[in-house]
């Protein structure tokens, strides 16, 4: 765990740098695939850059709102450089919106640019992952296993480690594994579908998760969702490639 | 692939699909965790989010002691700060405001100076100057810096009323709006 890195008075997140190695590396994969399926990659690493910033503006503007009194007396907090007064679900939300209206607009093929997002998008999981070894978030259960590593203050499933373990192994399965028609969407779904499952079976070996009434984790509920949907989609999809 | 083979490796998808699908919604349902609803994530106190904040009890400028379990029932913030930090004098009027707004709504905050990397004469100079009215304890030893592992100054602790941090803020300055907007995440959590 090294989650601060002290730079004169200047104190760096050694995660939000991780982040940012991974998509650093994340993109050219992204370039690098989309050229093979002759979409205009410079346009698609644009968009995601773009999104990406009005996910972070939306992020800032829904914690804005949750503590609007506070905010609308002193406006210009809006543009504060701190992380904790960020609302992921929002910034999620803004983001995807954004995506969607920018391929839209710039009229790129839905399920092709999905397709030449896979690679990248299972790669910079592999950097959440390992974003959370540096700041020692996402910790694991406690547990006696002989791999368990000592996190604060006792012995714990190496979690962050499973994480980074299934990203690489999601990124090999949708770049070798299965034969699917170039540019389908089919690969992006898959990616969405593996992540989804593993996090439904890791969550339960965390020490972190957020509990729902009668016991359910959080995670793992929104999880099931995301595979029925990507499983709705890849069916519909099927159908169209096999018509 | 021919055509004929299609619906059939479709079908095969389709069941694929389904037992994946039950097979979550079983696991789900088998590691679900009833106990853990609105407990802490450890009964082991550690510096961070989702933990029991660690106890301590420490020297206050004016001769007094305060403990932090005993202030259980309360939100607190402890920040971690010393007379040579700028960051740390940068944040001290935003606390001050803070302090004076919601210390009749059960919010204490304690300005932990770490007194063995300090210099105790200038406390209360430095204190006259920003008009502190919070509490401020001396870490003359350093062992409350240690338990709680700083890594940099200033640091914040967000503690709500069951004694949990909430939020962790290393480095700074923290603006009165930011201080604010967890103060008011933190009353408006049901006990």
């Amino acid at each position: 765990m090294f989650p601060y890195l002290r730079l004169g008075p200047f104190i760096l997140p050694m995660a939000s740098l991780a982040l940012l190695a991974g998509l650093w590396l994340g993109l050219p994969l992204i370039e690098r695939e989309a050229a093979r399926l002759k979409i205009n990659a410079s346009m698609l690493s644009n968009i995601i850059l773009y999104s990406l910033l009005a996910g972070l503006i939306g992020a800032r503007a829904g914690y804005a709102l949750e503590f609007s009194s506070t905010y609308l007396a002193n406006p210009l907090s809006l543009l504060a450089l701190t992380p904790t007064t960020l609302s992921p679900s929002m910034g999620l939300a803004v983001g995807l919106i954004a995506f969607v209206i920018f391929i839209q607009r710039k009229q790129l093929p839905l399920r092709q640019t999905l397709d030449a997002i896979a690679p990248g998008l299972a790669l910079f999981m592999a950097f959440v992952g390992f974003a959370h070894i540096l700041s020692g978030d996402a910790f694991g259960a406690p547990t006696n296993v002989p791999w368990a590593i000592r996190l604060w203050n006792e012995y714990r499933h190496p979690s962050q480690f499973y994480e980074i373990f299934i990203a690489l192994t999601i990124l090999l399965v949708i770049r070798e594994g299965f034969p699917k028609p170039e540019g389908s969407g089919l690969n992006f779904l898959l990616t969405v579908a593996l992540s989804s499952a593993s996090r439904v079976f890791l969550e339960s070996f965390r020490g972190d998760s957020v509990f729902w009434p009668g016991g359910f984790r959080e995670a793992q509920v929104i999880s099931i969702f995301m595979m029925a949907l990507s499983f709705y989609w890849m069916r519909k999809w099927i159908t169209l490639e096999s018509a | 692939m021919t055509e004929s083979n299609l619906p059939s490796r479709k079908k095969r998808w389709e069941i694929l699909m389904l037992v994946s699908l039950a097979a979550a919604v079983l696991w789900t349902v088998v590691s679900r965790v009833p106990s853990a609803v609105g407990a802490p994530l450890s009964s082991s106190p550690s510096p961070r989010e989702g933990f029991l904040a660690p106890d301590f009890t420490l020297d206050t400028l004016d001769g007094k002691k305060v403990t932090l379990s005993e202030l259980r029932g309360e939100i607190v913030l402890i920040n971690l700060w010393a007379t040579w930090c700028p960051p740390c004098r940068a944040e001290m009027p935003a606390l001050e405001n803070a302090y004076e707004q919601y210390k009749d709504s059960g919010v204490v905050i304690l300005g932990l100076n770490v007194t063995n990397q300090d210099s105790e004469k200038d406390i209360p100079l430095f204190v006259d100057e920003f008009g502190l009215t919070f509490p401020i304890l001396l870490d003359r030893d350093g062992s409350v810096s240690a338990l709680y592992q700083l890594r940099g100054l200033p640091t914040t602790y967000f503690v709500n009323r069951e004694g949990i941090i909430r939020t962790v803020v290393v480095g700074g300055p923290m603006n009165e709006t930011f201080i604010r907007s967890k103060i008011e995440a933190l009353l408006q959590e049901i006990p």
